[in-house]
């Protein structure tokens, strides 16, 4: 079994906190792992992304060709539709809701989230509000990684659960809590869509 | 004891340089090779084994220290993107000629599509230039591997070796398992052929003829390498030869095997005898490359007539850019996958200096300044305030390379441009702006030398700067006047004095000094953090 998924963002959102808790459950499961990371320049409020390939068999190429995602996993709305060209034809776009608007011309939401909408398997999630009615503002990443669970397969959430706990245990129980918590919200979510 | 760990190519690389029983890592920082240094400075071999892990001003004195160390017998590593390799061009090519007496490997870092950098330079044209031999790894485990590898025929070839990486080597993250056998460091011991070390004509014409034939031999290693190889295939109605991390691209596409033969390289200099292997099976030959078509130009006109070299310089592979899946799936001649059509709902949303950042507020202060001087000119530098060219701001009009603002500058203001404004960060200034001062000040020039100083190397994450806390007293000791260094704060309560500072120092028709200090708010963030 393979997964290829696209995290997509704005730099300064933390879309490889994502990739770090897959990242440690994917270690743990023996499965290969390829992750590609976008570092200078486009960090400083660009558009970024992370090419990230889970195997069970050896993996060769470090990017995903067009065409061969089969998730799109984005913290920004319109960030998801940027990689669209990736996105298998039966691939999933998980998806934040909440625009991050830095730019003048940013498009009119209705057009994004229409454009968004009108692809096959599309799970659109206002992931802040969520966090923040969960208390957990900065939980919004795990929302979005709980969301994208339910379609992951090759993980199971339980796998990703304790990659959080390992990730956050130096931060303490409390933030180990809060995370967790904020990933079942989106899993449920996804579940109650 | 074995491991198996998530690293980037860069991490494998440091962690291969910590266990081959590295001595001293120098570097400066450099998009994407920084992650190399910066994995060496935290892992609990350097401060057992007291590696040397500060950063260099630039990339010449980090090339030079090592090899220092190399002469005094230890293992040094040097890191730097690809255009640090430019900086560091003349101690580079000496140490060819010098030779390594404990291993000494050269890290450098090439970004082809530019994703952060000015160019697409390949180091792999330097290697061949300097008569060194170039590893360059296809992917993270071997990345691990070869540094060992790399130390091992330094020393044993009394050369240093040129490791080159790409940023989707470096800035790719895998399952790399470490060996078992961490070797002691060298023990201090001088160099048994003193004299190359020394090059002046009369040993340096001695070295250079050995040298030359050395680098036929370092070809014969490479035909026997492991890790170059030549695989047989049922089709030969193409040959490929796949060049570091080219190799995955290639295979991706062929899941179950590739049909045609495979000449695997990622050992230099270019092992032109298993070329000819595969051009015995063939008659097409597509050459795949990351960055720029070294090996292909090098084949053009090699084998007999009737043999086709396919690759970037025909239009198979495109000319510039990184490669990807799609590129070389393309010229396998194999269908595009299906996929959706672009969107056209996106805009685009190209990098920007941070909400709160103190460059923002002295560009705000320069150009309302300047628009009272219409011959002005900008000239910029390389950093985050290189951004400073886009909107909203449009504040500069060149930028080069590392340290050609205060330069250009004085050129442009002797041929009449007024006034002639350099726009420099603090760590640029260290890493190659002195001695551009220094002239200013011997040449009595009519500039205006801005010091954005974010107290920090910003654009690559912030890690120390060289000059933190002793600017003003860096560019008295060149002789700038002191009564034309000024230091301003830029935040916006303050535009009234900083404006009046500017426009003071503007119409002082000598080398003025402006110094605007405020902590990059990254790492003002950062600190804050770990309060």
């Amino acid at each position: 079994m393979k997964k290829d998924i696209i995290l997509a963002g704005v730099g300064g959102q933390g879309i490889l906190s994502i990739a770090t808790v897959i990242g440690s459950a994917a270690l743990e499961q023996g499965l290969y792992l390829k992750q590609a990371e976008v570092h200078g320049m486009s960090q400083r409020g660009g558009d970024v992304q992370s090419n990230l390939r889970l195997s069970s068999a050896p993996i060769y190429s470090d990017l995903i060709p067009r065409g061969g995602a089969d998730l799109i996993v984005s913290l920004e709305p319109m960030e998801a539709l940027r990689y669209v060209p990736y996105l298998a034809p039966d691939g999933w776009i998980i998806t934040n809701t909440t625009p991050l608007v830095n730019i003048p011309d940013y498009p009119e939401m209705d057009k994004v989230m229409d454009a968004l909408n009108a692809f096959p398997q599309v799970l659109a999630l206002d992931v802040d509000s969520i966090a923040k009615d969960l208390g957990s503002p900065r939980g919004a990443n795990m929302v979005l990684l709980g969301a994208m669970s339910a379609v992951l397969h090759i993980l199971e959430p339980e796998k990703l659960r304790e990659g959080i706990r390992r990730i956050f245990a130096r931060k303490g129980d409390a933030v180990v809590e809060s995370n967790i918590k904020a990933f079942d919200a989106g899993l449920a979510h996804f579940q109650n869509r | 004891m074995s491991q198996k760990n998530l690293l980037l190519g860069d991490e494998a690389l440091a962690l291969g340089a910590l266990h081959a029983g590295l001595s001293g890592v120098y570097a400066y920082p450099g998009t994407p090779s920084t992650e190399i240094t910066e994995f060496i400075q935290v892992h609990p071999l350097t401060a057992g084994r007291k590696v040397h892990c500060d950063w260099s001003s630039n990339e010449k004195t980090a090339m030079e220290a090592a090899l220092g160390m190399s002469y005094a017998g230890k293992r040094a590593l040097v890191c730097f993107k690809h255009v640090g390799l430019n900086v560091c061009a003349d101690p580079f090519m000496g140490s060819a000629m010098t030779g390594a007496n404990g291993g000494l490997v050269i890290a450098s870092c090439d970004d082809p599509s530019m994703h952060s950098s000015q160019n697409e330079q390949d180091s792999r044209f330097y290697g061949a230039f300097a008569m060194m031999p170039v590893f360059e790894p296809s992917n993270q485990q071997e990345t691990y591997q070869m540094t060992r590898a790399a130390f091992d025929y330094s020393e044993k070839r009394g050369i240093p070796v040129l490791m080159r990486l790409t940023t989707r080597m470096a800035h790719s993250r895998a399952v790399v398992e470490n060996g078992e056998d961490i070797r002691e460091q060298n023990t201090l011991h001088y160099p048994e052929k003193p004299r190359q070390w020394v090059t002046l004509p009369v040993n340096a014409r001695v070295r250079n003829r050995e040298l030359i034939k050395d680098y036929a031999g370092f070809e014969e290693d490479a035909v026997s390498s492991p890790f170059n190889s030549l695989t047989e295939g049922k089709d030969n109605s193409l040959g490929i030869i796949a060049c570091g991390i080219a190799y995955n691209y290639l295979m991706e596409n062929f899941p179950d095997g590739c049909p045609y033969p495979v000449l695997k390289v990622s050992q230099y200099p270019f092992p032109r005898e298993l070329a000819r292997q595969l051009a015995a099976r063939t008659r097409r030959i597509l050459v795949m490359e990351e960055g720029q078509p070294l090996v292909e130009e090098r084949l053009a006109g090699v084998y007999p007539t009737g043999i086709q070299i396919c690759g970037r310089l025909d239009g198979t592979l495109p000319r510039d850019g990184e490669l990807n899946p799609d590129a070389v799936r393309k010229a396998l001649g194999l269908p595009a996958l299906p996929q959706y059509p672009s969107s056209e709902v996106i805009a685009p949303r190209p990098p920007a200096l941070c909400q709160g950042c103190g460059h923002r507020d002295f560009y705000t202060a320069l150009n309302n300044v300047l628009k009272d001087y219409a011959g002005a000119r900008v000239f910029g530098d390389i950093g985050c305030y290189t951004l400073g060219w886009m909107p909203p701001f449009n504040s500069l009009d060149t930028c080069v390379e590392m340290g050609a603002s205060l330069t250009m500058a004085q050129g442009a203001a002797y041929s009449g441009t007024w006034p002639a404004v350099a726009v420099i960060g603090d760590s640029t200034f260290t890493h190659s702006g002195m001695t551009g001062l220094l002239d200013a000040v011997n040449g009595k020039a009519d500039v205006t030398l801005c010091i954005s100083d974010n107290l920090t190397t910003g654009m690559t994450g912030g890690q120390d700067s060289a000059g933190t806390g002793r600017i003003e007293a860096i560019c008295e000791g060149l002789g700038v006047e002191k009564e034309h260094i000024r230091t301003i704060v830029p935040l916006p309560k303050n535009y009234p004095d900083m404006e009046k500072v500017i426009r003071e120092e503007l119409e002082y028709h000598g080398v003025s000094v402006i110094v605007c200090r405020r902590e990059c708010i990254q790492t003002l963030r950062r600190h804050a953090a770990k309060k």
